[in-house]
């Protein structure tokens, strides 16, 4: 899931300052699992918007909706319903969703309530790592599923750096070195000399560095 | 001019069990303060960071939760989680660079004890000195 957390409310409040009347647009995808945007973090929003504009002597009105997901134009049509109710929409979705609303409503000013953080997991009740840097051109299949682009610290593609001691990361001891664990894992297989085999140089066009992506499925497209 | 704070207590059903003494005037005769809106819930699990900012919404210049003990809470973990929610509002008044103190957690023993009383006292006692809440203007 795409994994996100709250902007401190200093910087949404400074986005309201100078609204009357905002709709909090919760999301009912990914940022509901994380527990970032869903419709309960959502309310939990528009109360602290209340009460942050309140202390600064400030009249607003919010209301509250919350769409199935925000990054589908059938589902960001919907944003009808509450026509004329507000001056902005502040968005709990992800980037994409705070995207889409700006992409399909030129006349609606849309604030992100979140910073959009990572690819990942929950790893328990309560955390999320990262698991997945998107980087379109997967590596999986070599590494044991457990992947150098998004966990490695450097994105190493052969083998740990000379930083990993006693399968932590140099960076951050917190973390483990995935190379040892890819090693580890690989080896239960009985399959280390596959680490053998030098990657080559990596085109990184596919992780966005060549721009913007887009993925089109003719099967698909009307 | 004096200023007469109004607290919102939550207070799980086991913890409050001495606001139902002697037909609910036993806190009264002890001293509870009177600046003290107890609202008992099933359990202190159940109270959510919605509700606690709601109490502040509604006028509230300071709130606190009562619940069970940390290694005995009747359902088992509902007083911790109660803690950490209300952990997550005193982050969030921080942010809004409101006193975090004007929100409590406690864990009393059940039944009949004199700390119920005594956390209302220090609640009041610390509301007061904080004066109204920030968000009565």
């Amino acid at each position: 899931m795409i994994v996100a957390e709250r902007k401190p409310m200093a910087e949404i409040i400074g986005m309201v300052k100078d609204c009357s009347k905002v709709l909090v647009l919760a999301c009912r995808g990914c940022v509901t699992v994380c527990s970032a945007g869903g419709e309960r973090e959502a309310a939990a929003l528009a109360s602290l918007i209340r009460l942050g504009m309140k202390k600064e002597g400030k009249a607003i009105q919010v209301i509250e909706g919350s769409l199935v997901r925000q990054c589908d134009k059938e589902y960001i049509d919907a944003i009808d319903e509450w026509d004329g109710q507000y001056d902005a929409i502040v968005s709990t979705a992800c980037g994409v969703g705070v995207n889409f609303i700006a992409n399909l409503r030129k006349e609606t000013m849309v604030y992100p309530a979140l910073n959009t953080t990572f690819f990942g997991g929950s790893a328990e009740q309560g955390i999320w790592t990262e698991q997945c840097a998107g980087c379109g051109n997967c590596v999986l299949h070599l590494t044991g599923g457990l992947c150098p682009v998004a966990r490695c610290a450097k994105s190493l593609m052969n083998g740990p750096c000379g930083g990993s001691v006693g399968g932590r990361c140099e960076i951050n001891k917190d973390t483990e070195c995935i190379w040892q664990s890819i090693h580890d894992r690989l080896g239960s297989f009985g399959k280390q000399s596959q680490m053998e085999t030098i990657a080559p140089i990596r085109d990184w066009s596919t992780a966005g560095h060549g721009g913007p992506r887009k993925s089109v499925r003719n099967d698909l497209t009307l | 001019m004096s200023f007469e704070p109004k607290i919102t207590l939550f207070s799980c059903h086991y913890a409050s069990q001495q606001s139902c003494a002697e037909k609910g005037k036993e806190l009264q005769q002890l001293g509870f303060p009177a600046s003290i809106n107890l609202v008992r819930v099933p359990c202190t699990g159940k109270v959510q960071v919605t509700t606690l900012l709601q109490a502040f919404e509604d006028g509230a210049d300071g709130v606190y939760v009562v619940g069970c003990p940390v290694d005995g809470c009747h359902n088992v973990k509902g007083s911790v989680r109660a803690a950490k929610r209300v952990a997550a509002v005193k982050k969030a008044l921080e942010e809004l660079d409101v006193e975090s103190g004007r929100i409590e957690m406690f864990h009393l023993p059940r039944g009949l004890h004199p700390e119920f009383v005594a956390t209302g006292l220090a609640m009041d006692k610390k509301i007061r000195a904080l004066g109204p809440s920030p968000f009565q203007s």
